[in-house]
Protein backbone atom coordinates (compact mmCIF):
# COMPACT_ATOMS: atom_id res chain seq x y z
CA UNK A 1 0.00 0.00 0.00
CA UNK A 2 3.04 2.22 0.71
CA UNK A 3 4.51 1.39 -2.37
CA UNK A 4 1.00 2.86 -4.31
CA UNK A 5 1.06 6.13 -2.37
CA UNK A 6 4.32 6.34 -2.67
CA UNK A 7 3.96 5.95 -7.02
CA UNK A 8 0.67 8.04 -6.70
CA UNK A 9 2.74 11.02 -5.35
CA UNK A 10 6.12 10.52 -7.75
CA UNK A 11 2.93 10.51 -10.87
CA UNK A 12 1.82 13.79 -9.51
CA UNK A 13 4.81 15.16 -9.60
CA UNK A 14 6.56 13.69 -13.09
CA UNK A 15 6.13 16.60 -15.84
CA UNK A 16 6.97 13.65 -18.60
CA UNK A 17 4.28 11.45 -17.11
CA UNK A 18 1.58 14.31 -17.33
CA UNK A 19 2.65 14.90 -21.13
CA UNK A 20 2.17 11.35 -21.61
CA UNK A 21 -1.51 11.41 -20.39
CA UNK A 22 -1.91 14.42 -22.68
CA UNK A 23 -0.81 12.78 -25.79
CA UNK A 24 -2.90 9.35 -23.84
CA UNK A 25 -6.06 11.31 -23.93
CA UNK A 26 -5.65 13.14 -27.12
CA UNK A 27 -4.86 9.91 -28.92
CA UNK A 28 -7.72 7.93 -27.41
CA UNK A 29 -9.96 11.13 -28.07
CA UNK A 30 -8.68 10.92 -31.93
CA UNK A 31 -8.71 7.50 -32.99
CA UNK A 32 -12.60 7.28 -31.16
CA UNK A 33 -13.95 10.25 -32.79
CA UNK A 34 -12.89 9.24 -36.01
CA UNK A 35 -13.43 5.27 -35.83
CA UNK A 36 -16.92 6.55 -33.96
CA UNK A 37 -17.73 8.59 -37.10
CA UNK A 38 -16.35 6.13 -39.85
CA UNK A 39 -18.14 2.92 -38.32
CA UNK A 40 -21.56 5.47 -38.00
CA UNK A 41 -21.36 6.18 -41.51
CA UNK A 42 -21.05 2.59 -42.70
CA UNK A 43 -23.16 1.47 -39.74
CA UNK A 44 -26.32 3.66 -40.92
CA UNK A 45 -25.67 2.71 -44.15
CA UNK A 46 -26.04 -0.80 -43.67
CA UNK A 47 -28.94 -0.22 -41.13
CA UNK A 48 -30.97 1.45 -43.81
CA UNK A 49 -30.19 -1.29 -46.01
CA UNK A 50 -31.67 -3.53 -43.28
CA UNK A 51 -34.91 -1.69 -43.06
CA UNK A 52 -35.83 -0.86 -46.19
CA UNK A 53 -34.38 -4.07 -48.01
CA UNK A 54 -36.08 -6.27 -46.25
CA UNK A 55 -39.20 -7.93 -47.65
CA UNK A 56 -41.83 -5.29 -46.95
CA UNK A 57 -39.59 -2.51 -46.45
CA UNK A 58 -39.52 0.77 -48.18
CA UNK A 59 -37.28 -0.65 -51.23
CA UNK A 60 -37.02 -4.09 -51.18
CA UNK A 61 -33.37 -6.06 -52.44
CA UNK A 62 -33.22 -9.74 -53.32
CA UNK A 63 -33.61 -11.87 -50.59
CA UNK A 64 -30.08 -13.34 -50.90
CA UNK A 65 -28.71 -10.02 -50.19
CA UNK A 66 -30.05 -9.44 -47.43
CA UNK A 67 -29.47 -12.98 -46.29
CA UNK A 68 -25.97 -12.39 -46.88
CA UNK A 69 -25.95 -9.00 -45.30
CA UNK A 70 -26.84 -10.20 -42.28
CA UNK A 71 -24.94 -12.98 -42.23
CA UNK A 72 -21.78 -10.86 -42.47
CA UNK A 73 -23.08 -8.71 -39.88
CA UNK A 74 -24.02 -10.97 -38.34
CA UNK A 75 -20.20 -13.29 -38.30
CA UNK A 76 -18.55 -10.17 -37.27
CA UNK A 77 -19.81 -9.59 -34.36
CA UNK A 78 -19.71 -12.93 -33.20
CA UNK A 79 -15.33 -12.35 -33.79
CA UNK A 80 -14.30 -11.12 -29.99
CA UNK A 81 -12.28 -7.48 -31.05
CA UNK A 82 -8.99 -8.26 -30.14
CA UNK A 83 -9.03 -11.56 -32.20
CA UNK A 84 -10.37 -9.29 -35.24
CA UNK A 85 -8.22 -6.64 -34.40
CA UNK A 86 -4.85 -9.22 -35.26
CA UNK A 87 -6.87 -10.82 -38.34
CA UNK A 88 -7.17 -6.87 -39.54
CA UNK A 89 -4.02 -5.39 -38.46
CA UNK A 90 -2.60 -6.55 -42.08
CA UNK A 91 -5.60 -4.50 -43.13
CA UNK A 92 -4.43 -1.27 -41.20
CA UNK A 93 -0.65 -2.05 -42.83
CA UNK A 94 -2.35 -1.56 -46.26
CA UNK A 95 -4.34 1.26 -45.35
CA UNK A 96 -2.35 3.64 -43.04
CA UNK A 97 1.12 1.61 -43.41
CA UNK A 98 1.49 0.85 -39.81
CA UNK A 99 0.67 -2.33 -37.59
CA UNK A 100 1.00 -0.09 -34.26
CA UNK A 101 0.19 3.03 -33.05
CA UNK A 102 -2.95 5.00 -32.52
CA UNK A 103 -4.03 5.46 -36.07
CA UNK A 104 -2.96 1.47 -36.82
CA UNK A 105 -6.27 0.51 -34.30
CA UNK A 106 -8.19 2.78 -36.28
CA UNK A 107 -9.64 0.38 -38.74
CA UNK A 108 -10.08 -2.69 -37.29
CA UNK A 109 -12.04 -0.83 -34.49
CA UNK A 110 -14.43 0.60 -37.27
CA UNK A 111 -15.03 -2.82 -39.07
CA UNK A 112 -15.51 -3.81 -35.25
CA UNK A 113 -17.92 -1.56 -34.57
CA UNK A 114 -19.40 -1.02 -38.26
CA UNK A 115 -21.74 -4.06 -37.95
CA UNK A 116 -22.42 -2.93 -34.06
CA UNK A 117 -23.84 0.50 -35.55
CA UNK A 118 -25.73 -1.14 -38.52
CA UNK A 119 -28.06 -3.29 -35.80
CA UNK A 120 -28.27 -0.33 -33.38
CA UNK A 121 -29.27 1.84 -36.27
CA UNK A 122 -31.56 -0.79 -37.14
CA UNK A 123 -33.29 -1.10 -34.32
CA UNK A 124 -33.75 2.85 -34.07
CA UNK A 125 -35.46 2.61 -37.95
CA UNK A 126 -37.63 0.22 -36.94
CA UNK A 127 -39.05 2.49 -34.15
CA UNK A 128 -40.77 4.69 -37.05
CA UNK A 129 -43.99 4.52 -36.55
CA UNK A 130 -45.38 1.93 -39.78
CA UNK A 131 -48.34 4.36 -40.55
CA UNK A 132 -46.33 7.72 -40.82
CA UNK A 133 -44.11 5.78 -43.51
CA UNK A 134 -47.66 4.65 -44.74
CA UNK A 135 -48.63 8.26 -45.46
CA UNK A 136 -45.36 9.55 -46.96
CA UNK A 137 -46.06 6.31 -49.63
CA UNK A 138 -49.54 7.89 -49.66
CA UNK A 139 -48.33 11.37 -50.56
CA UNK A 140 -45.87 9.74 -53.41
CA UNK A 141 -42.97 9.89 -52.23
CA UNK A 142 -40.40 8.02 -53.37
CA UNK A 143 -38.33 5.21 -51.32
CA UNK A 144 -35.14 7.73 -51.07
CA UNK A 145 -37.54 10.42 -50.46
CA UNK A 146 -38.82 8.08 -47.71
CA UNK A 147 -35.55 6.45 -45.98
CA UNK A 148 -34.49 10.84 -46.48
CA UNK A 149 -37.11 12.64 -45.24
CA UNK A 150 -39.29 10.47 -42.98
CA UNK A 151 -37.27 7.72 -41.28
CA UNK A 152 -33.99 9.07 -40.76
CA UNK A 153 -35.32 12.58 -39.27
CA UNK A 154 -37.96 11.07 -37.47
CA UNK A 155 -35.76 8.38 -35.91
CA UNK A 156 -32.87 11.08 -35.13
CA UNK A 157 -33.12 11.32 -31.57
CA UNK A 158 -32.94 7.49 -31.20
CA UNK A 159 -29.99 7.56 -34.07
CA UNK A 160 -28.25 10.13 -31.75
CA UNK A 161 -28.48 7.16 -28.86
CA UNK A 162 -27.15 4.70 -30.78
CA UNK A 163 -24.26 6.89 -31.94
CA UNK A 164 -23.55 7.67 -28.61
CA UNK A 165 -23.90 4.01 -27.21
CA UNK A 166 -21.24 3.06 -30.63
CA UNK A 167 -18.84 6.15 -29.20
CA UNK A 168 -18.44 4.59 -25.55
CA UNK A 169 -18.37 1.00 -27.22
CA UNK A 170 -15.44 2.35 -29.69
CA UNK A 171 -13.64 4.20 -26.67
CA UNK A 172 -12.90 1.20 -24.12
CA UNK A 173 -12.64 -1.25 -27.02
CA UNK A 174 -9.85 1.20 -28.09
CA UNK A 175 -8.77 1.20 -24.94
CA UNK A 176 -7.88 -2.44 -25.37
CA UNK A 177 -6.40 -2.09 -28.59
CA UNK A 178 -3.39 -0.86 -26.30
CA UNK A 179 -2.46 -4.44 -25.14
CA UNK A 180 -1.59 -5.45 -28.77
CA UNK A 181 -0.08 -2.24 -30.17
CA UNK A 182 -2.70 0.19 -30.37
CA UNK A 183 -1.87 3.72 -28.25
CA UNK A 184 -3.90 5.74 -26.09
CA UNK A 185 -4.93 5.57 -22.27
CA UNK A 186 -5.56 2.06 -22.41
CA UNK A 187 -2.01 1.76 -23.71
CA UNK A 188 -0.82 3.77 -20.24
CA UNK A 189 -2.83 1.45 -18.32
CA UNK A 190 -1.31 -1.73 -19.61
CA UNK A 191 1.59 -0.35 -19.87
CA UNK A 192 1.87 0.95 -16.29
CA UNK A 193 -0.35 -1.39 -14.73
CA UNK A 194 0.59 -4.84 -15.89
CA UNK A 195 4.60 -4.42 -17.70
CA UNK A 196 5.42 -2.12 -14.36
CA UNK A 197 3.02 -3.01 -11.49
CA UNK A 198 2.54 0.81 -11.39
CA UNK A 199 -1.45 0.72 -10.04
CA UNK A 200 -1.02 4.53 -9.73
CA UNK A 201 -0.67 5.66 -12.74
CA UNK A 202 -3.05 2.92 -14.01
CA UNK A 203 -5.67 4.07 -11.78
CA UNK A 204 -5.67 7.85 -13.42
CA UNK A 205 -5.55 6.29 -16.96
CA UNK A 206 -8.53 4.38 -15.72
CA UNK A 207 -9.88 7.32 -14.18
CA UNK A 208 -9.13 9.41 -16.79
CA UNK A 209 -11.03 7.19 -19.58
CA UNK A 210 -14.02 6.68 -17.18
CA UNK A 211 -14.64 10.65 -17.07
CA UNK A 212 -14.46 10.71 -20.83
CA UNK A 213 -16.61 8.04 -20.99
CA UNK A 214 -19.49 9.86 -18.90
CA UNK A 215 -18.87 13.18 -20.39
CA UNK A 216 -19.26 11.63 -23.84
CA UNK A 217 -22.35 9.68 -21.99
CA UNK A 218 -24.44 13.18 -20.66
CA UNK A 219 -23.66 14.82 -23.54
CA UNK A 220 -25.15 12.00 -26.09
CA UNK A 221 -27.67 11.81 -23.98
CA UNK A 222 -28.40 15.54 -23.76
CA UNK A 223 -28.39 16.07 -27.55
CA UNK A 224 -30.94 12.77 -28.08
CA UNK A 225 -33.41 14.35 -26.09
CA UNK A 226 -32.94 18.46 -27.37
CA UNK A 227 -33.64 16.83 -30.64
CA UNK A 228 -36.43 14.86 -29.59
CA UNK A 229 -39.52 16.88 -30.15
CA UNK A 230 -41.80 14.31 -29.15
CA UNK A 231 -41.03 14.93 -25.37
CA UNK A 232 -42.68 17.37 -24.15
CA UNK A 233 -42.19 18.98 -20.59
CA UNK A 234 -39.76 18.31 -17.57
CA UNK A 235 -41.11 14.69 -17.02
CA UNK A 236 -41.16 13.19 -20.54
CA UNK A 237 -37.54 14.37 -20.78
CA UNK A 238 -36.36 12.81 -17.73
CA UNK A 239 -38.02 9.71 -18.64
CA UNK A 240 -36.52 9.46 -21.44
CA UNK A 241 -33.01 10.36 -20.13
CA UNK A 242 -33.45 7.57 -18.08
CA UNK A 243 -34.38 4.62 -21.33
CA UNK A 244 -31.43 5.94 -22.70
CA UNK A 245 -29.07 5.74 -20.27
CA UNK A 246 -29.90 2.18 -19.60
CA UNK A 247 -30.28 1.47 -23.22
CA UNK A 248 -26.51 2.86 -23.06
CA UNK A 249 -25.29 1.19 -20.05
CA UNK A 250 -27.13 -2.46 -21.17
CA UNK A 251 -24.59 -1.78 -24.48
CA UNK A 252 -21.55 -1.05 -22.35
CA UNK A 253 -22.18 -4.53 -20.58
CA UNK A 254 -21.60 -6.63 -23.40
CA UNK A 255 -17.98 -8.37 -23.18
CA UNK A 256 -15.77 -9.29 -26.16
CA UNK A 257 -17.67 -9.05 -28.90
CA UNK A 258 -19.38 -5.95 -29.98
CA UNK B 1 -65.41 9.74 -60.57
CA UNK B 2 -63.83 6.59 -58.49
CA UNK B 3 -64.28 3.58 -60.39
CA UNK B 4 -63.21 -0.08 -58.56
CA UNK B 5 -63.91 -2.81 -60.98
CA UNK B 6 -63.78 -6.19 -59.50
CA UNK B 7 -61.25 -5.77 -56.83
CA UNK B 8 -59.77 -8.83 -55.09
CA UNK B 9 -57.35 -8.88 -52.57
CA UNK B 10 -55.43 -11.93 -51.28
CA UNK B 11 -52.91 -11.77 -48.63
CA UNK B 12 -50.49 -14.39 -48.01
CA UNK B 13 -50.60 -15.73 -44.38
CA UNK B 14 -48.80 -18.08 -42.59
CA UNK B 15 -51.69 -20.60 -42.76
CA UNK B 16 -52.76 -19.85 -46.17
CA UNK B 17 -54.14 -17.25 -47.92
CA UNK B 18 -56.36 -15.01 -47.09
CA UNK B 19 -59.20 -13.63 -48.95
CA UNK B 20 -59.44 -9.94 -47.98
CA UNK B 21 -61.80 -8.84 -50.98
CA UNK B 22 -63.44 -10.79 -53.04
CA UNK B 23 -64.83 -8.98 -56.39
CA UNK B 24 -66.07 -5.61 -54.60
CA UNK B 25 -67.10 -3.40 -57.53
CA UNK B 26 -68.07 0.72 -56.89
CA UNK B 27 -68.15 3.74 -58.31
CA UNK B 28 -68.00 6.68 -56.04
CA UNK B 29 -69.36 9.76 -58.07
CA UNK B 30 -67.38 13.17 -58.53
CA UNK B 31 -67.99 15.59 -55.62
CA UNK B 32 -69.35 13.23 -53.07
CA UNK B 33 -69.08 12.30 -49.76
CA UNK B 34 -68.98 8.06 -49.74
CA UNK B 35 -68.94 6.19 -46.70
CA UNK B 36 -67.74 2.75 -46.82
CA UNK B 37 -68.68 0.68 -43.60
CA UNK B 38 -68.68 -2.58 -41.98
CA UNK B 39 -67.54 -4.39 -38.82
CA UNK B 40 -63.68 -4.87 -38.07
CA UNK B 41 -61.86 -7.25 -40.32
CA UNK B 42 -64.37 -6.52 -43.34
CA UNK B 43 -62.21 -5.13 -45.85
CA UNK B 44 -63.10 -1.67 -45.55
CA UNK B 45 -59.27 -0.46 -44.98
CA UNK B 46 -57.69 -2.72 -47.27
CA UNK B 47 -60.40 -1.49 -49.71
CA UNK B 48 -59.76 2.31 -49.08
CA UNK B 49 -56.04 1.68 -49.65
CA UNK B 50 -56.54 0.09 -52.88
CA UNK B 51 -57.59 2.99 -54.07
CA UNK B 52 -54.39 5.08 -53.68
CA UNK B 53 -52.30 1.09 -54.09
CA UNK B 54 -51.11 1.39 -51.04
CA UNK B 55 -52.52 -2.23 -51.35
CA UNK B 56 -51.91 -3.62 -54.65
CA UNK B 57 -55.58 -5.56 -55.88
CA UNK B 58 -54.30 -9.30 -56.56
CA UNK B 59 -57.04 -8.91 -59.51
CA UNK B 60 -58.71 -5.67 -60.78
CA UNK B 61 -58.86 -2.49 -61.92
CA UNK B 62 -59.11 1.14 -60.45
CA UNK B 63 -59.76 3.68 -62.50
CA UNK B 64 -59.56 8.05 -61.35
CA UNK B 65 -61.59 10.46 -62.81
CA UNK B 66 -58.91 12.30 -65.10
CA UNK B 67 -55.93 10.20 -65.52
CA UNK B 68 -56.22 9.14 -68.93
CA UNK B 69 -53.33 8.04 -71.41
CA UNK B 70 -52.55 9.85 -74.60
CA UNK B 71 -55.59 8.60 -75.91
CA UNK B 72 -57.60 9.97 -73.42
CA UNK B 73 -58.76 6.07 -72.32
CA UNK B 74 -59.01 6.07 -68.68
CA UNK B 75 -56.00 4.70 -66.70
CA UNK B 76 -56.32 1.76 -64.72
CA UNK B 77 -53.97 2.98 -61.55
CA UNK B 78 -52.42 -0.45 -61.44
CA UNK B 79 -50.90 -1.10 -64.83
CA UNK B 80 -49.40 2.72 -63.99
CA UNK B 81 -45.17 2.33 -63.64
CA UNK B 82 -43.72 3.60 -60.02
CA UNK B 83 -42.88 7.24 -61.03
CA UNK B 84 -46.27 8.10 -62.74
CA UNK B 85 -47.90 5.98 -59.92
CA UNK B 86 -46.46 8.87 -57.65
CA UNK B 87 -47.59 11.48 -59.12
CA UNK B 88 -50.97 10.05 -59.32
CA UNK B 89 -50.59 9.87 -55.64
CA UNK B 90 -50.63 13.49 -55.12
CA UNK B 91 -53.92 14.06 -56.26
CA UNK B 92 -55.09 11.28 -53.88
CA UNK B 93 -54.80 12.08 -50.36
CA UNK B 94 -55.53 10.69 -47.18
CA UNK B 95 -56.03 10.83 -43.42
CA UNK B 96 -55.72 8.34 -40.89
CA UNK B 97 -56.93 7.31 -37.48
CA UNK B 98 -53.60 7.83 -35.82
CA UNK B 99 -52.96 11.20 -37.75
CA UNK B 100 -49.74 9.94 -38.69
CA UNK B 101 -47.98 13.33 -38.27
CA UNK B 102 -44.02 13.56 -38.31
CA UNK B 103 -43.48 14.03 -35.16
CA UNK B 104 -39.56 15.93 -35.71
CA UNK B 105 -41.14 18.88 -37.58
CA UNK B 106 -43.64 21.60 -36.59
CA UNK B 107 -46.94 21.87 -37.71
CA UNK B 108 -46.16 24.32 -40.42
CA UNK B 109 -43.40 21.84 -41.85
CA UNK B 110 -45.51 18.94 -42.08
CA UNK B 111 -48.20 20.99 -44.40
CA UNK B 112 -45.14 21.70 -46.64
CA UNK B 113 -44.10 18.10 -46.66
CA UNK B 114 -46.11 17.45 -49.07
CA UNK B 115 -45.38 20.63 -51.24
CA UNK B 116 -41.84 19.47 -50.73
CA UNK B 117 -41.83 16.17 -52.19
CA UNK B 118 -43.69 17.92 -55.31
CA UNK B 119 -40.99 20.00 -55.93
CA UNK B 120 -42.38 23.57 -54.72
CA UNK B 121 -40.54 25.93 -53.95
CA UNK B 122 -40.07 26.82 -50.01
CA UNK B 123 -41.40 29.84 -49.78
CA UNK B 124 -44.16 29.03 -51.69
CA UNK B 125 -44.97 25.97 -49.85
CA UNK B 126 -44.76 28.12 -46.39
CA UNK B 127 -47.23 30.80 -47.70
CA UNK B 128 -49.56 28.18 -48.81
CA UNK B 129 -49.19 26.09 -45.43
CA UNK B 130 -50.36 29.68 -43.49
CA UNK B 131 -53.53 29.83 -45.82
CA UNK B 132 -53.96 25.86 -45.35
CA UNK B 133 -53.45 26.41 -41.33
CA UNK B 134 -56.28 29.03 -41.85
CA UNK B 135 -58.59 26.82 -43.30
CA UNK B 136 -58.61 24.37 -40.38
CA UNK B 137 -58.86 26.68 -38.10
CA UNK B 138 -54.87 26.72 -36.14
CA UNK B 139 -53.62 29.61 -37.55
CA UNK B 140 -51.09 30.26 -33.97
CA UNK B 141 -50.24 26.48 -34.08
CA UNK B 142 -47.31 27.05 -37.50
CA UNK B 143 -44.47 26.42 -34.66
CA UNK B 144 -45.98 24.23 -32.44
CA UNK B 145 -45.08 20.13 -33.05
CA UNK B 146 -47.43 17.55 -32.85
CA UNK B 147 -46.78 15.97 -29.62
CA UNK B 148 -48.11 19.70 -28.04
CA UNK B 149 -51.77 18.85 -29.79
CA UNK B 150 -54.85 17.45 -28.94
CA UNK B 151 -55.95 14.49 -31.25
CA UNK B 152 -58.51 16.50 -32.74
CA UNK B 153 -56.16 19.56 -33.53
CA UNK B 154 -53.18 16.84 -34.75
CA UNK B 155 -56.36 15.92 -37.30
CA UNK B 156 -56.89 19.51 -38.32
CA UNK B 157 -53.15 20.05 -39.41
CA UNK B 158 -53.15 16.17 -41.07
CA UNK B 159 -55.94 17.62 -43.08
CA UNK B 160 -54.21 20.50 -43.75
CA UNK B 161 -51.52 18.26 -44.97
CA UNK B 162 -54.01 16.28 -47.36
CA UNK B 163 -55.20 19.58 -48.69
CA UNK B 164 -51.90 20.67 -49.34
CA UNK B 165 -51.39 18.96 -52.70
CA UNK B 166 -54.79 20.15 -54.10
CA UNK B 167 -55.93 16.58 -54.49
CA UNK B 168 -59.14 15.78 -56.10
CA UNK B 169 -59.90 12.85 -53.77
CA UNK B 170 -59.79 12.95 -50.19
CA UNK B 171 -59.71 9.47 -48.31
CA UNK B 172 -60.69 9.36 -44.61
CA UNK B 173 -59.39 6.18 -42.96
CA UNK B 174 -61.33 5.80 -39.46
CA UNK B 175 -59.99 9.71 -39.22
CA UNK B 176 -62.60 10.14 -36.31
CA UNK B 177 -62.68 6.87 -34.39
CA UNK B 178 -59.78 7.97 -31.94
CA UNK B 179 -61.66 11.08 -31.25
CA UNK B 180 -64.64 12.23 -28.72
CA UNK B 181 -67.98 12.64 -30.06
CA UNK B 182 -67.64 16.41 -29.72
CA UNK B 183 -64.36 16.13 -31.65
CA UNK B 184 -65.24 14.09 -34.31
CA UNK B 185 -68.36 16.25 -35.38
CA UNK B 186 -66.42 19.35 -35.53
CA UNK B 187 -63.72 17.12 -37.29
CA UNK B 188 -66.58 15.84 -39.78
CA UNK B 189 -67.78 19.49 -40.09
CA UNK B 190 -64.53 20.20 -41.62
CA UNK B 191 -64.36 17.79 -44.07
CA UNK B 192 -68.25 18.26 -44.93
CA UNK B 193 -66.96 22.22 -45.59
CA UNK B 194 -63.80 21.25 -48.03
CA UNK B 195 -66.28 18.98 -49.67
CA UNK B 196 -68.98 21.58 -50.42
CA UNK B 197 -66.40 24.68 -51.15
CA UNK B 198 -63.42 22.61 -52.91
CA UNK B 199 -65.40 19.94 -54.61
CA UNK B 200 -63.37 17.44 -53.39
CA UNK B 201 -64.76 13.75 -53.60
CA UNK B 202 -64.38 12.12 -49.92
CA UNK B 203 -64.53 8.34 -49.35
CA UNK B 204 -65.31 7.80 -45.75
CA UNK B 205 -63.89 4.29 -43.91
CA UNK B 206 -65.89 4.10 -40.32
CA UNK B 207 -67.26 1.77 -38.40
CA UNK B 208 -69.59 4.43 -36.58
CA UNK B 209 -73.11 4.84 -38.14
CA UNK B 210 -72.91 8.18 -36.58
CA UNK B 211 -70.47 9.53 -38.85
CA UNK B 212 -72.24 8.01 -42.59
CA UNK B 213 -75.03 9.89 -41.37
CA UNK B 214 -74.06 12.65 -40.36
CA UNK B 215 -71.82 13.75 -43.65
CA UNK B 216 -72.33 10.66 -46.34
CA UNK B 217 -74.48 11.06 -48.99
CA UNK B 218 -74.04 7.29 -50.61
CA UNK B 219 -72.82 4.08 -48.70
CA UNK B 220 -71.47 1.08 -49.51
CA UNK B 221 -71.41 -2.03 -46.76
CA UNK B 222 -68.94 -4.62 -46.48
CA UNK B 223 -68.87 -7.91 -45.20
CA UNK B 224 -66.18 -10.84 -44.94
CA UNK B 225 -64.19 -8.77 -47.75
CA UNK B 226 -68.01 -8.89 -50.12
CA UNK B 227 -69.55 -5.98 -51.08
CA UNK B 228 -73.26 -6.68 -49.69
CA UNK B 229 -75.21 -3.31 -50.46
CA UNK B 230 -75.24 -0.27 -51.82
CA UNK B 231 -77.03 2.83 -52.03
CA UNK B 232 -78.00 6.24 -50.77
CA UNK B 233 -77.47 6.96 -47.61
CA UNK B 234 -81.46 7.39 -46.70
CA UNK B 235 -82.16 4.33 -48.69
CA UNK B 236 -79.74 2.01 -47.05
CA UNK B 237 -80.61 3.29 -43.61
CA UNK B 238 -84.04 3.35 -43.74
CA UNK B 239 -84.67 -0.02 -45.52
CA UNK B 240 -81.03 -1.95 -45.16
CA UNK B 241 -81.86 -5.37 -47.63
CA UNK B 242 -79.33 -7.55 -45.98
CA UNK B 243 -78.85 -8.71 -42.79
CA UNK B 244 -74.82 -7.31 -42.99
CA UNK B 245 -76.87 -3.87 -43.24
CA UNK B 246 -79.67 -4.55 -40.27
CA UNK B 247 -76.76 -5.55 -38.27
CA UNK B 248 -74.70 -2.17 -38.70
CA UNK B 249 -77.84 0.33 -39.11
CA UNK B 250 -79.59 -1.45 -35.66
CA UNK B 251 -76.49 -2.56 -33.51
CA UNK B 252 -78.73 -3.27 -30.63
CA UNK B 253 -80.93 -5.46 -32.29
CA UNK B 254 -85.18 -3.60 -32.89
CA UNK B 255 -85.75 -1.08 -29.74
CA UNK B 256 -88.32 -1.95 -28.27
CA UNK B 257 -89.71 1.34 -25.76
CA UNK B 258 -92.85 -0.25 -24.88
CA UNK B 259 -93.92 -2.64 -22.35
CA UNK B 260 -94.48 -6.10 -23.44
CA UNK B 261 -97.37 -7.17 -23.97
CA UNK B 262 -99.08 -10.12 -22.63
CA UNK B 263 -98.48 -12.58 -24.79
CA UNK B 264 -95.92 -12.88 -27.01
CA UNK B 265 -95.31 -15.18 -29.99
CA UNK B 266 -92.77 -16.21 -32.77
CA UNK B 267 -93.18 -17.08 -35.97
CA UNK B 268 -90.90 -18.60 -38.14
CA UNK B 269 -91.16 -18.31 -41.67
CA UNK B 270 -89.89 -21.12 -44.08
CA UNK B 271 -89.82 -19.34 -47.22
CA UNK B 272 -93.27 -18.41 -47.82
CA UNK B 273 -93.94 -15.29 -49.91
CA UNK B 274 -93.09 -12.45 -47.20
CA UNK B 275 -94.04 -11.55 -44.05
CA UNK B 276 -95.21 -8.16 -44.77
CA UNK B 277 -98.54 -9.44 -45.93
CA UNK B 278 -98.77 -11.60 -43.33
CA UNK B 279 -99.36 -8.85 -41.00
CA UNK B 280 -101.23 -6.90 -42.94
CA UNK B 281 -103.62 -9.19 -43.87
CA UNK B 282 -104.07 -10.69 -40.27
CA UNK B 283 -105.21 -6.89 -39.54
CA UNK B 284 -107.56 -6.84 -42.50
CA UNK B 285 -108.46 -10.03 -42.15
CA UNK B 286 -109.33 -10.29 -38.23
CA UNK B 287 -109.35 -6.96 -37.11
CA UNK B 288 -106.63 -7.83 -34.75
CA UNK B 289 -103.51 -5.09 -34.43
CA UNK B 290 -100.39 -6.98 -33.61
CA UNK B 291 -97.03 -5.46 -31.89
CA UNK B 292 -93.59 -6.43 -34.01
CA UNK B 293 -91.44 -6.55 -31.18
CA UNK B 294 -88.50 -7.97 -33.07
CA UNK B 295 -87.55 -9.17 -36.63
CA UNK B 296 -84.36 -11.28 -38.20
CA UNK B 297 -85.75 -12.33 -41.56
CA UNK B 298 -84.01 -12.49 -44.83
CA UNK B 299 -85.01 -12.71 -48.06
CA UNK B 300 -83.97 -15.32 -50.51
CA UNK B 301 -84.92 -14.78 -54.12
CA UNK B 302 -87.97 -13.81 -53.13
CA UNK B 303 -88.81 -15.93 -49.93
CA UNK B 304 -89.15 -15.17 -47.21
CA UNK B 305 -87.16 -16.92 -44.18
CA UNK B 306 -86.21 -16.15 -40.89
CA UNK B 307 -88.44 -15.50 -37.35
CA UNK B 308 -90.40 -12.78 -35.79
CA UNK B 309 -91.44 -12.00 -32.60
CA UNK B 310 -95.07 -10.75 -32.15
CA UNK B 311 -96.59 -9.42 -29.03
CA UNK B 312 -100.47 -10.42 -29.38
CA UNK B 313 -103.09 -7.91 -27.59
CA UNK B 314 -104.22 -8.16 -23.94
CA UNK B 315 -108.05 -8.93 -25.22
CA UNK B 316 -107.97 -12.74 -24.85
CA UNK B 317 -110.24 -13.32 -27.59
CA UNK B 318 -108.47 -11.00 -30.01
CA UNK B 319 -105.13 -12.92 -29.17
CA UNK B 320 -106.40 -16.35 -29.83
CA UNK B 321 -108.61 -15.28 -33.41
CA UNK B 322 -104.70 -14.25 -34.02
CA UNK B 323 -103.11 -17.44 -33.01
CA UNK B 324 -105.63 -19.35 -35.12
CA UNK B 325 -105.05 -17.69 -37.88
CA UNK B 326 -101.20 -17.49 -37.65
CA UNK B 327 -101.47 -21.03 -37.31
CA UNK B 328 -103.52 -21.83 -40.32
CA UNK B 329 -100.61 -19.72 -43.05
CA UNK B 330 -98.99 -22.67 -44.67
CA UNK B 331 -94.57 -21.93 -44.51
CA UNK B 332 -95.52 -20.17 -40.90
CA UNK B 333 -94.35 -22.09 -38.17
CA UNK B 334 -95.71 -20.60 -34.36
CA UNK B 335 -95.05 -21.04 -30.92
CA UNK B 336 -95.55 -19.04 -27.53
CA UNK B 337 -92.80 -17.61 -25.79
CA UNK B 338 -92.80 -17.73 -22.52
CA UNK B 339 -89.90 -16.03 -21.41
CA UNK B 340 -89.83 -12.79 -22.84
CA UNK B 341 -88.26 -9.88 -21.36
CA UNK B 342 -87.98 -7.35 -23.90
Amino acid sequence: MDKFFTQMSEAFSNPALWEEFRTGIWDTLYSTVVATAAACVLGLILGVLLVAGERDGVRPLPAPVMKVLNFVINILRSVPFLILMLMVLPLSKLLVGTKIGTIASIPPLVIAAAPFVARLVEASLREVDKGVIEAAQAMGCSPFQIIWKVILPESLPSLVAGFTTAFITILSYGAMAGAIGGGGLGKIAINYGYNKYNYAVMLIAVVLIVILVQIFQSLGTWISIRSDHRLTGKSGRSRRKKEISSRIDREKKTPGVM
Amino acid sequence: MIELKHISKIFPTADGEFQALTDVSLTIPTGDIFGIVGMSGAGKSTLVRCINLLERPTSGQVLIDGLLDESGKAVDLCALPPAQLRKARRGISMIFQQFNLLMQRTCLDNICFPMEIAGVSKAKARARARELLDTVGLPDKADAYPSQLSGGQKQRIAIARALASDPKILLCDEATSALDPTTTRSILRLIQDINRRLGITVVVITHEMAVVEEICTHVAILEHGHMVETGTVEAVFSNPKTEAGRRLVYPEGVQIDQLPPAGVVRIAFNGGSSYEPLIASLAIDCGVKVNILGADTRNVNGQAFGTMLLGLPEDKSEAAKAMSYLKAQKDVTVEEVHDYHG
